[in-house]
């Protein structure tokens, strides 16, 4: 751990823009998120260890990939911290750091759809769940359900390619994608 | 009523019977719908989970798009219109960042055409009477619970939502389709949203949680306006088969319109068998 507490939580906060330090502990966030079951670390705990400067423990964490962003946490919040942008700048710093994510098929599944962008302008359900497949390494889990799916003639064969893929392909460029 | 339209990906796969009975619907509303011409995808929850800066200028595509023609944006999904919507808000707000993306993208932002969904429009563009005037078959013993979804009506702040805790909006739709809705207290919970695949178990917990709310409600449906909500709650349900509508299919519904028996032949819960027991399938009037 090279930063200190209190430059590692400002580093946070400056990033997601939300006032981490008005925290009150009063666990609403905990309360009310969906998925704070599966997490190792609570909502609440994340804004903790943030302030305690636990970077480390942080960045080994898998609450940051299992936030869906439903955003109920900070319209709890009395202090109006949302928790979403905080989990994706610590899933950013993770992976700035060169760390394995703690939750490698949600990883893969978001560069994957990413990947499917950058490649047609719009997404291809059919060659981004190939892709997921492969990254997650994971060939058989939901085949029959993806089956029903091209079977119901909800997931098309071809893509979409949209026209001017420049103009997307330079927004990637400029965040260095 | 006149909009520029942004379908989103969603509405040509997994969602296609929302594509198909929002364009129904529309159409016979007198809401012209005028298709971005090559538009691009949002983002949605992918980019903003790696990338902040990838997750608000994708949308600014789109959004210069459909500035030429002045007019509001409809869009039926709920993470296009709110991504769009944060784009939105930071192109008013960050003055050097609106810069930056006027000239990577070609065109000067004014402002004037906004981002909105489509239950928005639908409820508050829309005259009540528009709708109720053209009911051929009222809904009578669908008890739907109206389901949101969290990308909707959060954050409040940016989205101004009637209530984000018990909006109301679609349940007054409902009843002028004649429906029952049903109160209840997970309108605006989650469904484990883009964790479908890769978190399945977590889906099915949240999805399992949504259905057996709903029927301890008495609600014998769901309603949604999101194809993310609508695939996980049609395809991840354990044990339950609750049948889930999007509003614009009951809508098509209500209104008699042709083309209902191909949106419900999507479902992978089979809702034709709930609407026979009503009365609500077979011959048309």
């Amino acid at each position: 751990m090279t930063e200190t507490a209190t430059s590692f939580s400002e580093i946070i906060q400056a990033r997601s823009g939300e006032p981490l330090h008005t925290c009150y502990f009063c666990q609403k966030c905990t309360a009310g998120c969906p998925v704070a079951y599966a997490m190792d670390y609570k909502p609440a705990q994340v804004v903790r260890l943030i302030l305690l400067g636990r970077r480390d423990t942080l960045l080994r964490s898998n609450a940051p990939w299992l936030c869906v962003g439903c955003d109920t946490c900070g319209a709890r919040c009395p202090n109006d911290i949302y928790l979403a942008p905080v989990m994706d700048v610590l899933k950013e710093m993770a992976l700035e750091a060169g760390l394995a994510p703690a939750e490698k098929k949600v990883y893969a599944l978001h560069q994957s759809f990413l990947d499917s962008i950058k490649l047609w302008g719009r997404t291809h359900e059919l060659s981004m769940l190939m892709e997921y497949k492969l990254r997650a390494v994971d060939l058989f889990t939901d085949l029959d359900l993806g089956l029903r799916l091209m079977l119901k003639g909800k997931i098309s064969m071809l893509p979409e390619r949209i026209k001017d893929l420049e103009r997307v392909r330079a927004l990637y460029r400029r965040v260095g994608r | 009523m006149r909009y520029s339209y942004y379908p989103g990906c969603t509405l040509s796969s997994t969602g296609v019977e929302y594509g198909q009975s929002v364009a129904a619907v529309c159409e016979v509303l007198g809401i012209e719908l005028v298709e971005l011409e090559d538009w691009s995808c949002c983002g949605s929850s992918s980019a903003h989970a790696l990338d902040h800066e990838l997750a608000l200028s994708l949308p600014v595509r789109n959004i210069a798009l459909a500035q030429p023609a002045g007019m509001d944006t409809l869009m039926p999904c709920p993470a296009c219109y709110q991504r769009t919507l944060r784009a939105d808000r930071r192109l008013r707000e960050d003055e050097a960042w609106r810069r930056e993306m006027e000239a990577l993208l070609g065109f000067a932002y004014d402002g004037q055409g906004r981002p909105r969904h489509l239950l928005d429009v639908l409820g508050h563009d829309l005259p009540a009477e528009a709708i109720s005037s053209r009911v051929r078959r009222p809904l009578k013993g669908l008890k739907p619970v109206s389901y949101y979804g969290c990308m909707l009506v959060r954050p409040p702040k940016l989205t101004g939502w009637d209530d984000p805790e018990h909006p109301v909006l679609m349940d007054r739709l409902l009843s002028t389709l004649g429906a029952e809705p049903v109160v209840w207290s997970y309108g605006v919970d989650c469904c484990g949203g883009s964790l479908s695949l890769d978190r399945s178990d977590v889906v099915k917990t949240l999805v399992g949680r949504l259905a057996t709310a709903a029927a301890e409600a008495g609600a014998n449906c769901i309603v949604t306006v999101c194809g993310m909500c609508h695939i996980n709650l049609d395809t991840r349900q354990q044990g339950t088969q609750m049948p889930v509508f999007y509003l614009t299919e009951l809508m098509g519904l209500a209104l008699d319109l042709p083309g209902q028996e191909q949106w419900f032949n999507k479902h992978f819960i089979n809702p034709l068998p709930l609407l026979a027991s009503l009365g609500l399938v077979g011959q048309r009037r």
